[in-house]
């Protein structure tokens, strides 16, 4: 089971990573702003599907703060797409995340109570760890404006937080 | 006793009135703590009892400014700020709820 988790959350990872590296040089600001928009779209979806099913009172906290957080951060990032005059462009990195995401909610939905906080929480833990892996190394790096820079930077301390607030709330249900 | 030194002695007396009365209003002091980026600025604050603290969010979440033994808890948005005064000495660890990453310390002085 553990194993089984620790293989999906690799795959996820050289999902992202791959898909971000397989377009190398070729990952421009439009496409990196989209891929942390995406990102943050898909955390919201997962928020909203934990604050419909969840009854206890930590994962309804912690998703609560998923909600509000993902949409300060992408409104932040929508003003500065506009404010660039950049639209953002979908690309094989965004896809991957999008569908990983949306395959992960599939299985939750199907779950109930414990089992489903337990899941939503675990997903949440290795979801940020995977996000922010690729904004310190792949996306951060790769940003040519320095207000997108800047905005991924402060992203990532935000989802660093997330990632550990993750892990107290998982210890719960260990 | 000469002129001059009269009015040294007067000069003096007033001196030491003004600086008992400065240091029992500096006793009252508003100490400011931005949050940005993540993180409290001033990560360590030297304070003591009657003290202020003043956090202010410059940041684009909202963060809270929690005492880890529970006794205080502010949730902060984006603008906005948040106060407390020193009721009593001790040393406090305080962090964000939302972000434990980001952690903050004041030492309080009688």
């Amino acid at each position: 089971m553990m194993l089984n988790k620790i293989a999906a959350a690799f795959a996820t990872l050289l999902l992202i990573s791959g898909a971000a590296s397989a377009q190398g040089a070729k990952l421009n600001d439009a496409q990196i702003a989209h891929i942390a928009y995406t990102a943050g779209l898909a955390d919201i979806a997962n928020a909203k599907l934990a604050l419909k099913k969840t009854k206890n009172k930590d994962v309804r906290a912690f998703a609560q703060d998923m909600e509000r957080d993902h949409k300060a951060v992408n409104d932040k990032a929508l003003a500065l797409v506009k404010k660039l005059k950049v639209t953002p462009q979908d690309n094989p990195t965004s896809k991957a995340i999008a569908k990983g995401q949306a395959d992960e909610r599939a299985k939750l939905s199907k779950l109930k109570g414990k089992a489903f906080d337990k899941a939503y929480i675990d997903n949440e833990v290795a979801y940020h760890k995977t996000v922010d892996g690729a904004l310190q190394n792949t996306l951060i790096p790769s940003a040519q404006n320095g207000e997108l820079k800047s905005l991924l930077e402060t992203g990532l301390k935000i989802f660093q937080g997330h990632l550990e607030h993750a892990e107290h709330v998982a210890a719960e249900f260990k | 006793m000469s002129t001059t030194m009269r009015a040294g002695f007067v000069f003096t007396g007033a001196m030491v009135a003004v600086s008992i009365w400065g240091s029992a209003v500096a006793r009252a002091e508003t100490i400011q703590v931005a949050i940005d980026k993540v993180a409290y600025n001033p990560v360590n604050i030297s304070a003591r009892v009657g003290d202020t603290i003043v956090w202010m969010n410059k940041d684009i979440v909202a963060h809270t400014a929690t005492n880890r033994d529970k006794s205080w808890d502010f949730m902060i948005f984006p603008n906005k700020s948040a106060k407390l005064t020193l009721k009593k000495a001790g040393e406090i660890d305080y962090y964000c709820k939302f972000h434990p990453n980001m952690k903050g310390h004041i030492s309080v002085k009688p």
